[in-house]
């Protein structure tokens, strides 16, 4: 990372700290100076606007912490009272919970990036595996998040979830008693997902870190999947990307703040303003939208072992998704049968949104076995094979050359005006 | 130690069950919600003091001897944004309501009037006795009523629910319910103690009285005294008091937009103006 | 194109710094309501005052109550309390003013200026020494009134600083008598 800085300590005391903590050269290296490809398209800002909703996130959970009391007695008035009496905590809370959203709705539009222009495949594996811890952390700390209000669906989402590990063999139901401290989720479940909530993002903070630093070294990919191949085709991140970041996230921001301020509890369940009663389960419980697809494969299968193996399993799978894709090619841009694929695989996981959100039975059952087989199929059997199938297209000889391509053969000055910021 | 843990998952799974067999048992019963205009509705949306006013009139001559109250506090009344009850009025109103403090000296609880600091007052200690003087049904909280109630809109209607803003499924809802108290179908038994209900989300029978009733209720600005209006004067103030910040959060939200919209304009043409000598 | 290239720069730095500007606008009014959310909330100040049935307290006798979560102290002094209070030069005090929330900020601090107006005897205070905020002991220190354990400051009769490392005299709340047995504070 610092090995792309530019920066050359002027002052006596800038030296000082250079020759002891490089902690400058290390920013400028990775932030300032690192060298980008000049072609990445919009789809590559979620990134940053996944960093800018992590750290709004963090905030706002802190001072919500400051509120709120983990206690299944006070819980619930508590998070009412960041609601009424806090000054603006109404406006901290709901950035807190549509930011969860918002966080899940920037980081899949990020995977399905990774996975159309193939920036899981090498040198970027473990870029793209510490991408999916990231995804799995943020979903622990999601659904523990949601348990925090202790309304219905807290309260059920939290006993449904926990349950799931039930269905191992043997050592199921004492697990299950040890996640709740107790026989049923109480209070004891309470302080420590409200306890693990508080720590889990500070671990993704972490993570993301590792996931920057990876395709730090590995440099970024890009839309035409080919790496740069000379200065012309990078320009330094700031200020090109990041102020064409800021624009982005300025943008999705007004998009975040739709919900904020117009329509809050849109993403959120009104049974969640009901308060926890362990005697009544609500007539229909839904998990947040963006577990929907996994809970539509859990509930695919009638077997409760194989369900939980299964919603587990549609996750693992990314893992060792870097191995299952075939195809030398990296940018789906390139590959005509991948392309048509990718996009049935995208409109499958949006139906088994929907069906996660439908009733388990009839037709919905069916269709969701058939959502998850393709699933499956998806990445066990069409990208094996596409690989060996697939005639791709002829991919450019460097980004520049793919740049002046598509703005049609490049009136005038080539390699010059791409060269230019360079010298500036 | 498992037999304990089945135990209480057989009795989760009976509970999920007595809460599930009326609707299940409703089988194709629809509710029937309709749409009402709100003042509050929409981005510039602001609540009707007046009719904030005449829906806690409705709350407290109809309404408050059942169902409570408890996380609005006095003080709320008198706010901005609210019904904007002078601070005398808020005090007076306060006083007529009883609230338990204590202990005093000699260590017992004491009954004294509410001041403005206090919260509205439950009319029953707890669930058991609230659900005790009412033939077993428990009269829920107004508090959060608004925003815990809500018709499934299903696809694509909350697609387009997004973009047009439509966050009034509770008030519309309560409105419909307490307009809801029509004839039953030909040939349905309703049975003892409920009545039938075509909005009601739980099924078609509900244990609530039919509570409104044309001029049951006085209104001296000459609105009219019908059941629907003071449905939706009720339905107003029960969302102000799910929302008391609703007209601050929808100001606010007029102000950063414009603020996001013109820096993403300002973002835009400086990013143009960085990129125009890189092709990319 | 000459032209455009020397004007140019000047709009775009233009461009540049206006958008700078928005940017630390809008980081600073970010920064607001993260600080005002420490602020006391709208129950917190609702509480803001109480009231206190005094009527069975006895000359000689105080009672400590709870007013914003520090205690106050509510003395009915005794005559000559009173007496050695008045003999005080105010001068000669380490902190001259009365610190009585309901007078003048400049108003001395004379024994008629820190009891209740016209019932002279209350002596109403907060129980938080001036010093780092511990509760002083009643009825203690060199000067008989209170005195404070941790540093050891000594107040008089009137609660006035006389010796030690606290600065001013007992802040005296805001309050009224409602009725003869009973003050509101706050």
């Amino acid at each position: 990372m610092a090995g792309h800085s530019n920066y050359v300590p002027q002052s006596a005391g800038a030296k000082w700290l250079e020759s002891r903590l490089p902690v400058i050269s290390l920013i400028r290296g990775s932030f300032v100076d690192f060298p980008t490809p000049k072609n990445l398209n919009y789809f590559w800002t979620f990134g940053g606007i996944l960093a800018v909703i992590l750290v709004s996130q963090i905030l706002t959970g802190i001072v919500l912490a400051m509120h709120y009391i983990g206690s299944t007695a006070q819980a619930f008035d508590s998070v009412e009272r960041i609601m009424r009496d806090v000054n603006f905590g109404w406006l901290i809370r709901y950035l807190h919970s549509n930011g969860a959203s918002m966080f899940f709705i920037a980081v899949y539009i990020h995977i399905f990036r990774g996975l159309y222009y193939g920036s899981y495949k090498a040198p970027r594996e473990i870029s793209w595996i510490l991408g999916v811890i990231i995804f799995l952390l943020m979903m622990a700390t999601a659904f523990m998040g949601y348990v925090l209000p202790w309304g219905q669906m807290s309260f059920w989402g939290a006993t449904v979830i926990t349950n799931l590990f039930s269905a191992l063999p043997l050592v199921g139901e004492s697990i299950v008693t040890w996640l709740w401290g107790g026989f049923a989720v109480d209070n004891p479940t309470l302080t420590r997902f409200f306890s693990l909530h508080y720590l889990l993002p500070f671990m993704i903070f972490g993570v993301v870190i590792l996931h920057v630093w990876a395709f730090h070294t590995t440099g970024n990919n890009n839309p035409t999947g080919v790496q740069p191949k000379s200065k012309q085709d990078t320009v330094p991140f700031h200020p090109y990307y990041t102020i064409k970041d800021a624009f982005a996230i300025v943008v999705f921001f007004v998009f975040f703040a739709w919900f904020v301020f117009y329509s809050p509890n849109y993403m959120g369940h009104p049974d969640n303003y009901i308060e926890a009663n362990p005697l009544v389960t609500p007539a229909h419980i839904v998990p947040e939208w963006y577990f929907l697809p996994f809970y539509a494969i859990l509930r695919a299968v009638p077997d409760k072992l194989g369900g939980v193996v299964l919603m587990f399993g549609a996750i693992a799978i990314l893992f060792v998704l870097p191995w299952l894709d075939t195809s030398k090619v990296r940018s789906g841009a390139y590959r005509p049968l991948f392309k048509q694929f990718f996009w049935i695989f995208a409109l499958n996981a949006v139906a088994l949104g929907y069906l996660g959100a439908m009733p388990a039975e009839g037709i919905y059952v069916i269709l969701s076995q058939i959502c998850t087989t393709y699933y499956f199929a998806h990445f066990l059997i069409i990208l094996p094979l596409l690989g060996f199938l697939e005639k791709p297209l002829p991919l450019p000889a460097s980004i520049s050359e793919a740049v002046l391509k598509e703005n049609g053969g490049g009136a005038g000055m080539p390699a010059g005006a791409a060269a230019a910021p360079e010298t500036k | 130690m498992s037999t304990m843990i089945k135990m209480v998952r057989a009795f989760t799974a009976a509970a999920a069950l007595a809460v599930a067999a009326p609707a299940l048992a409703a089988g194709d019963h629809k509710p029937h919600v309709d749409r009402y205009q709100w003042s509050f509705s929409g981005p510039f949306g602001t609540f009707d003091r007046a009719q904030l006013q005449r829906g806690f009139k409705v709350y407290r001559e109809n309404c408050s001897a059942c169902h409570g109250l408890r996380l609005v506090a006095f003080r709320n009344l008198a706010e901005n944004g609210g019904p904007s009850f002078s601070e005398d009025e808020a005090k007076q109103i306060a006083s007529e309501y009883t609230v338990v403090d204590g202990p005093d000296d000699f260590g017992d609880m004491f009954d004294r009037p509410a001041i403005l600091a206090d919260r509205f007052p439950s009319p029953f200690p707890n669930e058991q006795a609230a659900r005790a003087a009412n033939n077993g049904a428990y009269p829920p909280d107004f508090s959060l009523l608004a925003k815990a109630r809500a018709a499934h809109r299903g696809f694509p209607w909350f697609v387009f629910d997004a973009f047009t803003q439509y966050a009034e499924q509770g008030p519309d809802y309560i409105t419909s319910l307490l307009t809801g108290y029509v004839e039953p179908p030909e040939g349905m038994e309703v049975p003892v103690g409920q009545y039938y209900n075509d909005a009601f989300l739980a099924g078609q029978f509900i244990s609530m009285a039919p509570p409104l009733y044309p001029d049951s209720i006085e209104y001296t600005d000459g609105t009219p005294m019908t059941v629907e209006q003071y449905s939706k004067d009720v339905a107003a103030f029960m969302m102000w008091a799910a929302e008391p910040h609703l007209e601050d959060r929808k100001k606010m939200g007029f102000r950063v937009m414009i603020f996001l919209i013109v820096f993403a304009g300002m973002l835009y043409f400086t990013m143009k103006s960085l990129w125009r000598n890189v092709k990319h | 194109m000459a032209n455009s290239d020397t004007a140019e720069p000047t709009r775009r730095d233009f461009l540049y710094i206006a958008t700078g500007a928005m940017g630390v606008i809008g980081a600073g009014a970010v920064v607001w309501p993260f600080i005002d959310q420490m602020n006391p909330d709208a129950a917190a100040l609702a509480l803001a005052s109480i009231e206190v049935d005094v009527s069975s307290v006895q000359e000689g006798q105080s009672i400590t109550v709870q007013w914003r979560g520090k205690p106050v102290f509510i003395r009915y002094r005794t005559a000559s309390e009173i007496e050695q209070a008045k003999e005080v030069e105010v001068s000669s005090l380490p902190d001259p003013l009365a610190r009585n929330a309901n007078l003048p900020a400049d108003a001395p601090a004379t024994d008629e200026n820190r009891g209740a107006e016209g019932q002279e005897p209350w002596l109403i205070q907060v129980g938080i020494c001036t010093h780092l905020g511990c509760v002083p002991i009643g009825d203690a220190g060199e000067f008989g009134g209170w005195f404070c354990p941790c540093h050891g400051s000594h107040y008089d009769t009137a609660g006035r600083i006389r010796k030690g490392p606290a600065p001013e005299n007992l802040l005296i709340p805001p309050y009224e008598f409602v009725s003869d047995g009973t003050i509101r504070v706050g």
